[in-house]
């Protein structure tokens, strides 16, 4: 065996193990794994402060969106709206409520759990302090939660339910579905700006 | 945006951590002396291959499919008009579509609730058969199948929102009303089985396994 450079000058791919030297890209550049194609490393000036940023319009359209009615509905003089509370909770009683809790939980808490948790691991970050307390476990959390919130996929819900039920009463898009369909843009704008790589470092180099 | 190359340490070839003797923490990337346990950058527990995750796989592999057994032998929406209740499956809900028409919403309840999911099963067991002895078949396209399961998988979902939706947004006194049925819960859970059957994989079995 050859000598081997030091440890943390490495970098190991999650998905392939193919084992790398780290040569850190310029910002706005990409490290990418030249045998299975993820990307490594991937860092944006000022990201950390972008993330924040759109933590916060996530949280406050998140909460919005929660009580606001996304559908209304009319036929025969009979009128109905619904918000997000509303049709979660509509499956009350018997083994049925699984589903709502498991709606409002991929909807709504699991959204607002992770922007939490981001910013309270950026933040610090941001601002030049130490991490905070347990960073490096509500990331890891952070992470884990990312494939269960499912908010853009309510949003396209929406859109497949008016349709559904287009021909049996008239129905309309209320304010809430458009917060959902912004929201999906800012899901997407933010996880795009995240290098995890770097706040890995940055969590480590701090300490 | 541009992409640059990362520098590999053998001339031109890539080489993997256990070929070099050390080991790549899966969640943060950082690396370490073949042996450690656990991560402390990031409090992940640490393996070169991980074997077990296979029978993980196949354990939520196994409760998924028995759920999604039910999914469609139950009834996922109930709709009550003045003149008729009906009760609809999921393939069933898909045919009322056909039949009033809507062949894009058919489309899309047919691709979230019956291709995704039935595609699923199948690409999980045939990556999982692959790691466990081995294959012909280029890991790379393994790999992109692999990361389509776990891109899509989560789509299936929206069947079970449409449901949660109509059913709180059509309660029109004696004119309408749609009432969820059982098989909501069901496909639900096979939806989340599923997703975890495809997060215990290990992507690096995916490389090992080619034959050459
Ligand atoms: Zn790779
Ligand atoms: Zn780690």
């Amino acid at each position: 065996m050859s000598t081997t450079p030091p440890l943390k000058d490495l970098i190991v791919c999650p998905n392939c193990d193919a084992i790398y030297h780290v040569a850190e890209p310029k910002f706005g550049e990409r490290a990418v794994c030249q045998r299975c194609h993820t990307v490594l490393i991937a860092p944006r000036r000022r990201a950390g402060a972008q993330i924040i940023a759109v933590a916060l319009a996530v949280f406050i359209l998140v909460l919005a969106a929660a009580v606001t009615p996304f559908l209304s509905i009319e036929a025969g003089g009979a009128r109905n709206s619904v918000s997000v509370l509303d049709a979660a909770l509509i499956f009350s009683g018997g083994p049925l409520v699984l589903v709502s809790l498991g709606t409002v939980a991929m909807i709504l808490f699991i959204p607002l759990l992770r922007v939490l948790l981001v910013i309270y691991v950026l933040f610090p970050v941001v601002a030049d302090r130490p991490p905070a307390k347990h960073a490096a476990w509500a990331f890891s959390l952070s992470e884990a939660l990312r494939p269960w919130s499912m908010a853009e996929i309510f949003a396209i819900g929406c859109a497949v339910a008016l349709i559904k039920v287009a021909d049996l009463a008239q129905i309309a898009f209320g304010p809430a579905f458009w917060m959902f369909c912004v929201l999906t843009v800012l899901v997407v704008v933010q996880d795009s700006f995240l290098c995890r790589w770097s706040v890995w470092k940055s969590l480590e180099t701090a300490k | 945006m541009q992409v640059v190359g990362l520098e590999i340490p053998r001339n031109g070839k890539v080489v993997t951590a256990r070929e070099i003797g050390v080991v790549g923490c899966q969640r943060c990337t950082k690396v370490w002396p073949l042996g450690t346990k656990r991560c402390t950058r990031c409090g992940a527990t640490i393996v070169s291959r991980d074997h077990k995750a296979l029978q993980r796989v196949w354990a939520w592999w196994i409760v998924g499919l028995l759920c999604y057994i039910p999914a469609n032998l139950y009834p996922m929406l109930q709709t009550r008009t003045l003149v008729s209740v009906q009760q609809d499956t999921i393939v069933g809900g898909v045919v009322t579509l056909i039949n009033h028409g809507s062949y894009g919403i058919a489309l899309v309840i047919f691709l979230a609730s019956v291709m995704i999911p039935v595609g699923k099963f199948l690409a999980i067991a045939f990556l999982a058969l692959a790691a466990q002895r081995g294959t012909t078949s280029p890991s790379s396209q393994r790999m992109g199948l692999y990361e389509i399961v776990e891109y899509i998988g989560r789509w299936s979902m929206i069947d079970v929102f449409v449901v949660a939706i109509l059913s709180s947004l059509v309660q029109l006194n004696a004119l309408a009303a749609v009432n969820p049925g059982p098989a909501a819960l069901f496909f639900g859970l096979s939806v989340i089985f599923t997703m975890l059957s495809a997060q215990s994989f290990d992507a690096r079995l995916i490389w090992d396994a080619e034959r050459s």
